[in-house]
């Protein structure tokens, strides 16, 4: 790393006047804006998952709470554990460390066992950001990094069964996550076992859109409401965040894909149950908006949501996994800097004329 | 002169796209009327004053000079004489530091007793009086430059451009629009303000003059809306003219010429080049009032209004000063420092350079001095850049500085190239807003600076 002049930014005058106490010396400058800074960012995202966590404990209860705390203080201790490893002050107070862990936990099953979540948040915070050199370094999305290693490594522990408990005082895990059922669907009736008259009732509560919009139905923690993702992720966008871009791409692309999927029989939910279903929304507003492993340009952000939306469409209607926004933003992680490349904006006036 | 007589009825454009809302804090200064500064007993006369080639010295040492002597010459197209700011008897050649950094060349001149000009008078001379806005078909656009010239003007917004290359007619770049900047978008500042609510008469009068010189069609004095008082002042003063007042947003920088451009003509300069290239001049409004002085009373630019502000001054005010004359007495003027001053700037907050010398004497484009205490000065703690992305959102030239800045840091010339470095005009914008309080600025004037070295090899 070079180490410039710059890192020097405050140096005391030699030569200062003894009338002119402590005259110091810094570029322009000399103001700023003073109530952005990195922590209140992430602040804002952990508020504006407040609702989402919120729902959450209302819909899955003590599970939702012990999930999602222990993500959160496994991502801190990992986090000091890792920055210690590498000799750099510590920066928990910055708040990034527990908001991968509040994602990655609102991103498990209720019933994911108690290392899942630890395992998880080591991944997380250690092979998706701590080996990348740190926050603002990393090129994939921490929370996805950390739910992708326990996902291939806890296969039964993560898979559409560990959504479901036959016997459970919560009436909601007693069903399939609409995903899942909807994946079920496709297949029983490309096999013929089910006939498309009887595919509505087949989905349950997953065919109706109010259920699915307001939260009543299976899923991982953070997902199943739509409104409380809705009421979170708006309030990151106006607050500018999260920016508006990725999610208005994502929604856009994988609407228009599901549509299409679901006009070609390939899936038979709609497009607008694609949207609100699975983890779709939570991933648009609080997952790809992660400012480090997403594009710098607004086009190349719009461009990104685009992407992610149509891999998650892709993934839901062609792979072996009922939800696809995990891989998609990993996927689309590892082309930002494709994107930026490629969508450098036009400065004001022109480009800069070669010298002749 | 022909003047179109069917015109496309113009959008009111009143902004530009990005930029920010800082702090203005300009409550500090407003209300304080221009006070001139009794003269100081000495004025050093730095002989490279603006944008462009030094001057030579044209007086020996111990010799007496009148004020409004010539003490230096320009050199060549692009550079603007310098005058003596005081009556007195010079002394010898000496080198002094300027903000920005570079070493020139300075006539010290002891004042006389007895100077020609002080107090009300001066002020009087400099902006009171009649101030013609007919009968300037007399003046011949050539005299106008040229005036402009012997009078050593520069651009007083702050970046000292000789004045007369922008007023010398360039018959393959016809001009369009004359825009009198009195935008003052840098927080503190309040020179401008002043002068335009005090002498709004001499910036109509010195507008049409500029108007005449590069035959512009209109004229349109650019005013942000914080300033309702100037702008009235200025609308009455222009009644009758043909010169038009234009309220525009408050944002800064819209008193950057490229800015301003956009924002009221919606005509973008082109990338290295200047506003001549779309038809319009920009000028500032104490230019504009001190072509006024040049051209009717013959008087060439030895004094100019510098706001003396910010928390870190006892008592801030707007001085009417003689170039040359050092910061030191500058603040002394105004009650001194106070105890909680942590940092002393040349111009204003957002693209003004510290100094860490009060021995530094105000040039032509010395606009004001702000003293910033520590509650005001910007943190400096650096973190790490996450890519938010808001230096992208408010850069006013639609760059994305912290790639060039980062690529500077790495001294990846081809990088700050890629992302148009060399387009950046060092606003600040986008160190002002970044979480991350990254260094934008001085790390892309690294980057340029690389670039610029890499070019030349």
């Amino acid at each position: 790393m070079a180490q410039d002049a710059p890192d020097k930014a405050e140096a005391t005058a030699a030569g200062a006047e003894e009338s002119a106490p402590a005259v110091r010396v810094a570029p322009p400058p000399h103001l700023s804006k003073a109530a952005i800074t990195t922590r209140w960012m992430m602040m804002d995202v952990l508020i504006g998952l407040a609702p989402v966590i919120g729902m959450a404990v209302l819909i899955f209860r003590w599970h939702a709470i012990f999930q999602v705390g222990l993500c959160v203080v496994s991502s801190i201790a990992a986090e000091a554990l890792f920055t210690r490893m590498r000799n750099q002050p510590l920066r928990i107070g910055d708040g990034s460390a527990a908001v991968t862990g509040a994602i990655l936990g609102l991103s498990l099953p209720w019933s994911a066992p108690w290392y899942v979540a630890v395992i998880g948040s080591a991944a997380a915070i250690g092979l998706g950001k701590a080996a990348f050199g740190g926050l603002g370094y990393n090129i994939f999305n921490p929370a996805m990094v950390g739910r992708a290693f326990v996902m291939l490594s806890f296969a039964r522990e993560l898979g559409a069964s560990a959504y479901v408990s036959a016997q459970s005082e919560l009436e909601i895990i007693t069903q399939a996550t609409p995903l899942t059922a909807a994946k079920k669907l496709a297949a029983d009736l490309a096999a013929g076992t089910v006939s498309a008259a009887d595919a509505p009732m087949q989905l349950g509560r997953a065919g109706e859109f109010w259920p699915l919009f307001v939260g009543q139905v299976n899923g991982s923690l953070g997902e199943t409401s739509a409104l409380a993702v809705l009421i979170g992720g708006l309030y990151l966008c106006l607050r500018r965040s999260a920016s508006w871009e990725i999610p208005a791409g994502v929604v856009l692309s994988g609407f228009i894909l599901a549509g299409a999927a679901n006009a070609a029989g390939l899936t038979p939910l709609t497009a607008l149950h694609h949207v609100v279903g699975g983890s779709l929304l939570f991933g648009a507003f609080f997952i790809a908006t992660d400012p480090v492993s997403s594009p710098l340009t607004p086009k190349g952000k719009f461009l990104f949501g685009l992407g992610v939306g149509a891999v998650i469409v892709l993934l839901r209607v062609f792979s072996g996994y009922p939800e696809g926004v995990m891989f998609a933003v990993l996927l689309m992680n590892a082309v930002v800097p494709l994107l930026n490349r490629w969508t450098i904006p036009r400065p004001v006036g022109g480009p800069v004329p070669r010298k002749a | 002169m022909t003047v179109a007589v069917t015109r496309k009825p113009v959008k009111q454009r009143r902004t530009f796209s990005g930029g920010v809302h800082p702090p203005e804090r300009k409550g500090l200064a407003e209300e304080a009327a221009i006070e001139v500064l009794p003269t100081p007993a000495q004025v050093r006369i730095p002989l490279l004053q603006h944008l462009g080639a030094p001057c030579k010295e044209t007086v020996k040492p111990r010799t007496e000079v009148a004020l409004g002597d010539v003490v230096g010459e320009s050199t060549g197209f692009v550079s603007a004489p310098v005058h003596a700011s005081v009556s007195g008897t010079t002394g010898r050649l000496s080198v002094t530091t300027l903000p920005n950094g570079r070493h020139v060349s300075v006539v010290p001149i002891k004042s006389a007793e007895a100077q020609p000009l002080s107090g009300r008078a001066l002020f009087d001379d400099v902006f009171g009086g009649e101030w013609p806005t007919d009968g300037l078909e007399r003046h011949e656009p050539k005299q106008i430059a040229e005036a402009a010239h012997e009078a050593g003007l520069v651009g007083l917004g702050g970046a000292a451009f000789p004045t007369h290359v922008k007023l010398t007619r360039n018959e393959s770049k016809p001009i369009q629009t004359l825009l009198i900047n009195g935008s003052e978008c840098e927080p503190y500042l309040t020179a401008d303000y002043r002068l335009m609510l005090e002498a709004p008469a001499p910036v109509i009068s010195g507008a049409l003059l500029a108007q005449r010189a590069v035959g512009a069609e209109d004229v349109i004095v650019c005013v942000e809306d914080n300033k309702p008082k100037a702008a009235e002042a200025l609308s009455s003063a222009a009644e009758g003219t043909g010169v038009e007042v234009r309220v525009l947003k408050t944002k800064y920088p819209q008193g950057g010429e490229k800015q301003l451009t956009v924002a009221v003509l919606g005509k973008e300069v082109p990338t290295g080049g200047l506003p001549l290239d779309v038809g319009v001049v920009v000028v500032n409004v104490g230019t504009a009032a001190a072509l006024a002085r040049a051209v009717f009373r013959g008087k060439p630019l030895t004094h100019r209004v510098v706001t003396v502000s910010g928390g870190g001054i006892k008592q801030p005010k707007n001085l009417l000063a003689p170039v040359g004359v050092s910061y030191q007495e500058l603040i002394d003027y105004c009650g001194g420092l106070t105890k909680e001053a942590a940092r002393v700037v040349a111009g204003g907050p957002m693209m003004g350079y510290t100094i860490g010398s009060l021995d530094i004497p105000a040039t032509k484009g010395t606009s004001g001095l702000t003293v910033f205490t520590h509650g005001e000065v910007r943190r400096s703690e650096e973190t790490a850049c996450v890519r938010c992305g808001r230096c992208v959102d408010v850069c006013p030239l639609n760059l994305v500085p912290t790639k060039i800045g980062l690529a500077a840091r790495a001294h990846d010339v081809d990088l700050v190239e890629r992302y148009y470095g060399s387009a950046c005009m060092e606003c600040g914008c986008c160190a002002y807003v970044c979480p991350a309080s990254l260094p934008l600025v001085q790390l892309i004037r690294l980057g340029k600076l690389l670039l610029q070295r890499a070019n030349r090899s």
